[in-house]
């Protein structure tokens, strides 16, 4: 009895932790992964899980002989069940490396998948497409190079009109490009941006959330910058993202992070980001903003922190270009709005995923430095004591947190105004208590902001003893010049 | 982090901004050894900045699997049969006959029947294979569009157009939408004849090239020794039919014709 108990209960349990314990070691990998740059990651689509849901591996190895046999039924079988079943069962073993490999060294082998992708049977067709799909998920370089002769026919059917083998094509393009540079550069020239671009008509959902996939993966290439942006930004695809990202009943959230995703990689590669703006990128990001935190107050918030990074990340580095005057791009983002958004999605990050608060912070330091309209709007929002509360977080936040109020506070005397009284001081007395050196040297920033526009507060700082709490940093030597200048406008105060 | 309730009314309130404060800046602000300025700040791509949101998005592609909503199951109807004149294939499941459709039906030369994957290259095959004017224009002028979506070049010959398409497009030599038609007697449809064997193109694979356009259980097999299917009655499919617009129906549906 407690035996049978004990065997149905440990899987369960230790599933749990085990799935816990994978998604720690997965997390380390990314990380080191993304600091060698060789941060890659595939998507796998197959429909038939439910066989692997049992724990059973379903993966077969198959020998040459056995791959060979597959292919020629697939090939001559004599009905076309029959043909479909040997693809079907050529895929499942393609799932294995060691298939994999055995595949790739058998002469032709490609070449005859290649013949069942352009095969009148449309389902042997689909089937062959998925064999390329699992060949495509491989871990190892030389199977996504015996694809290349696939590529151009790929590109082909993404021209299509049947859904399914777009979505798949689509997929299996994306695996490849990250795997392989001799995949990507002959992608260019045979002619993805433009089949890309006519794709995103496409009504359909699936495909849409497929093309975005595999064009962030191309976006996201070192040679991205030189090769595929100027040739993405000179298509149609950016207006037709855009389109995509604008909020509404049509926007799908696993499409939207797609995109969003894709205009961070052009982005950040500040090849002309001009152009985005002038297709109004800034208002529809901003729009998204407004939509995201409308979402997260309706507690609409499943996967919302997925789409909210990219978002962020996108409308911060918009806001650092200098056409933003330019062409009107402070025009397109002058809602007050969007900095209540903001609060609203920080207050979500710092709940769901603590991690990304810096990257709110970010958006909200160049909303504020150069614009005397956002930091009113903190201001007459009342949202420094927020802002406040999240001062104790990480060093990074606590600079970030710092930094927005001193851009209110450079602003002058209107602004300090509304500084003091109030909850700062006693924080910047609690920040000059760190031990970091970035905190406490932009605690001291503020120090000298507040006390020379509001020279009020330094009463109240002495009283607070605010002499003692810069003693301690007397000695530090990236301190202490700025630490003897407030000690002696204290003292003079 | 505590929200001023007034907030999320703001949210849902209209557009605008309330007058901004007077900016008054005094010189000495942010002066030696102080180094405050206010200003935007631009992250590169690799920026240890974005580590976290990297990482978080990686494991989201890697985890695609529990994320979305994937329907393993496809429901199945009751059979149903393909309702394109000349076509019996039979389908349970709804998703199936659509892929079938898209892809054997949708781009179709209405003069000789053939299936193409795209509409450009159907629309292509259309001018070239039927077009009546078509010889006659080209003999003056560069006619022969370059398959690739997107690229504009025209050319004198296919074989120029093969060229370019190895050269500038990386296509492989024996891209099998590419199939140029030859100057045959006239009132005989082009697609009823095997190609003769001098325009097998490099490595004598041409064969299974065919594939969209003749019945598939004549593609060659690659793993077979060369010799055997060299042979012009092999070649021959045996489901082809001659003669103007007649439907060429594929063994298999032949044989579910049989059947039902």
């Amino acid at each position: 009895m407690w035996n049978q108990r004990h065997g149905r209960l440990r899987p369960v349990g230790c599933g749990m932790e085990e799935l816990r314990r994978r998604r720690r070691e997965r997390e380390a990998a990314l990380r080191k992964a993304r600091r060698e740059q060789q941060l890659v990651s595939k998507r796998l689509l197959r429909d038939d899980a439910p066989e692997e849901a049992d724990g059973v591996c379903v993966a077969l190895i198959l020998g040459e002989d056995e791959i060979q046999q597959f292919l020629r039924l697939a090939q001559r079988g004599t009905e076309e069940k029959e043909k479909e079943r040997a693809l079907a069962t050529l895929r499942r073993g393609l799932q294995h490396p060691e298939t994999q490999q055995t595949f790739i060294r058998l002469e032709g082998s490609m070449r005859t998948l290649v013949g069942l992708l352009t095969s009148n049977q449309a389902l042997l067709q689909l089937e062959a497409a998925r064999c390329l799909h699992e060949l495509s998920h491989s871990e190892q370089p030389a199977v996504a190079e015996a694809c290349l002769p696939a590529t151009s026919y790929l590109l082909t059917y993404v021209s299509g009109h049947s859904s399914d083998l777009i979505e798949l094509c689509l997929y299996t393009l994306g695996n490849l490009i990250v795997e392989s540079e001799a995949v990507r550069r002959q992608l260019l020239p045979q002619g993805i941006v433009p089949a890309l671009a006519a794709c995103i008509q496409s009504p359909h959902l699936t495909v849409l959330e497929a093309l975005g996939y595999a064009l962030s993966q191309l976006l996201q290439a070192k040679e991205a910058p030189e090769k595929f942006i100027p040739s993405v930004l000179g298509s149609t695809l950016p207006q037709q993202m855009l389109r995509l990202l604008q909020p509404g009943p049509k926007l799908n959230p696993g499409v939207a992070v797609e995109f969003a995703w894709c205009l961070h990689y052009i982005i950040c590669s500040q090849v002309n980001n001009a152009l985005l703006i002038t297709h109004g990128a800034l208002s529809t990001l901003g729009l998204l903003l407004l939509d995201l935190a409308g979402a997260i107050q309706r507690s609409e918030d499943a996967g919302l922190e997925l789409l909210v990074c990219p978002v962020l990340r996108c409308l911060s580095n918009l806001l650092t270009e200098a056409a933003v005057e330019a062409v009107g791009g402070q025009m397109q983002l002058r809602d007050e709005r969007v900095v209540a958004a903001l609060f609203i999605l920080l207050q979500f990050l710092l709940q769901k995923q603590p991690s990304l608060l810096p990257e709110g912070l970010w958006l909200l330091n160049n909303l504020t430095a150069n614009s005397p309209s956002f930091c009113t709007s903190l201001l007459s929002l009342n949202l420094i004591e927020p802002l406040l509360q999240l001062l104790p977080g990480s060093n990074v936040v606590s600079v970030l947190v710092l930094t927005v109020l001193c851009n209110v506070a450079e602003k002058g005397p209107a602004y300090c105004q509304h500084l003091w009284p109030g909850p700062l001081l006693p924080s910047l007395l609690d920040t000059l208590a760190f031990s970091d050196t970035e905190v406490v040297g932009q605690s001291l920033e503020l120090l000298q902001l507040l006390f020379l526009y509001r020279p009020e507060a330094v009463q109240a700082f002495l009283q607070q003893s605010g002499l003692q709490a810069l003693e301690r940093h007397e000695e530090e030597a990236q301190l202490q010049d700025r630490v003897h200048v407030l000690q002696q406008t204290a003292l003079r105060g | 982090m505590q929200l001023p309730p007034a907030l999320h009314a703001r949210l849902l309130a209209g557009p605008g901004a309330s007058e901004p404060l007077p900016v008054e800046r005094d010189p000495s602000a942010g002066a030696a050894p102080f180094r405050f300025a206010a200003r935007r700040v631009r992250f590169p791509r690799e920026h240890e900045f974005f580590e976290d949101g990297d990482v978080q998005r990686h494991l989201y592609l890697q985890d695609v699997l529990t994320q979305v909503a994937w329907a393993p199951e496809r429901p199945r109807v009751p059979e149903f049969t393909c309702q394109v004149a000349g076509c019996c294939q039979v389908f349970d499941v709804l998703e199936a006959y659509e892929h079938h459709y898209h892809t054997l039906h949708r781009n179709v030369c209405s003069f000789c029947k053939r299936a193409f994957p795209s509409g450009h290259l159907l629309d292509i095959h259309i001018l070239e294979w039927h077009d009546s004017l078509f010889q006659i224009l080209s003999e003056r002028q560069d006619m022969y569009q370059c398959l690739v979506e997107g690229c504009t070049e025209k050319f004198k010959t296919s074989k120029d157009r093969k060229d370019h398409l190895v050269r500038r497009h990386l296509y492989p030599a024996d891209f099998r939408f590419d199939k140029p038609k030859k100057s045959r007697g006239p009132g005989l449809p082009a697609a009823a004849l095997p190609e003769p064997a001098e325009t097998l193109p490099e490595g004598g694979q041409q064969s299974e090239g065919d594939d969209m356009e003749v019945c598939s259980e004549h593609m060659a097999t690659p793993l077979e020794p060369r010799g055997e299917r060299r042979t012009l009655g092999h070649r021959i499919p045996s489901t082809i039919c001659f003669g103007q617009g007649a439907a060429r129906g594929f063994k298999s549906t032949k044989k579910r014709n049989k059947q039902h």
